[in-house]
């Protein structure tokens, strides 16, 4: 077969890392500037405005603590599918992965209570700033969550076939989507605090 | 990560490295929610949950997304990033400043 892109499952003689690797790793980057951007629209907001509210006072912080433990959680299981691929183990990579769909999506089941809640109270993103740039980061990062069912699902049911023919390549996907997981489960360590707890 | 990195010993030893960062990171949300609710004042507040927030995001960057072990050319280009990340942070400031 003609490699279209080389060094998908070699390390690039000069970079050391494989080409897919460095690609997720420069998405990831401009990612950490989207977000970056947001948060500094936080600051502003929040710095300019001496009567903003706690987050607690007006957020439910009881069901985002859990919904913390439910994204770390799926980034242990994430790591666990690759680790399974690693080392030959693909009926655990399926449960592994099947589990942090199925995590993921407590996440947003979790998240779509919130936001009726919000919107049962007449909460919504035009109500103020503060529900404004809430609803901003939270409903980013709740696309970016979607996002990772979507390639995750794709890996674990049509995509898999890849490791009978190539299970390099299959591995480094899997390596791949989990660094985008884990990068997810991230942006939430430092949105959950920011926005619930302060 | 370099391929002595994927061996099947090498794995086997990372996922004992992952179960101990899951509790650590969970033991750390815990932290971080119940020093929430003692009130402190905003900016201590907000030093011990950024501080927080930047361990737990530290474990996973380093023991997750295998940065501990992995090319230098992906660290540098996250140092690199980073310095524009802070930057951004502090653009705000350095406006009020001006202003």
């Amino acid at each position: 077969m003609t490699e279209l892109i080389r060094y998908i499952t070699k390390p690039h003689p000069v970079s050391g890392v494989t080409n897919s690797k460095l690609g997720i790793w420069l998405f990831l980057i401009s990612e950490i500037m989207l977000f970056g951007g947001l948060f500094s629209a936080y600051v502003v907001l929040r710095a300019g405005d001496p009567e903003w509210p706690h987050g607690f006072t007006h957020l439910n912080v009881p069901l985002a603590t859990v919904n913390t433990l439910v994204l770390i959680t799926s980034s242990v299981t994430m790591v666990m599918a690759w680790a399974s691929l690693a080392m030959n183990q693909f009926n655990n990579f399926r449960k592994h992965m099947a589990l942090t769909i199925l995590l993921s999506l407590a996440f947003l089941a979790v998240k779509a209570f919130e936001y009726g809640a919000k919107f049962q109270h007449g909460h919504y993103p035009s109500t103020d700033l503060f529900y404004g740039i809430y609803f901003t980061l939270t409903g980013l990062h709740a696309l970016h969550i979607l996002g990772g069912v979507v390639v995750n699902t794709y890996l674990l049911f049509p995509g898999s076939k890849l490791w009978k023919e190539n299970p390099e390549q299959f591995t480094g996907r899997v390596e791949a989507a989990g660094l985008y997981w884990h990068f997810v489960d991230l942006v939430w360590i430092f949105l959950f605090p920011t926005l619930y707890l302060l | 990560m370099s391929d002595a990195a994927h061996s099947p010993e090498a794995i086997r030893k990372h996922i004992k490295t992952y179960i101990a960062v899951f509790i650590a990171l969970g033991v750390l949300t815990v932290v971080t929610v119940a020093v929430s609710y003692l009130h402190l004042p905003l900016w201590k507040a907000v030093a011990v949950a950024l501080f927080v927030a930047s361990v737990k995001g530290g474990l996973v960057a380093a023991y997750f997304m295998h940065l501990i072990s992995e090319q230098k050319i992906v660290t540098y280009l996250l140092y690199l990033t980073l310095f524009f990340f802070v930057f951004l942070l502090i653009v705000p400031f350095l406006a009020q400043y001006v202003a």
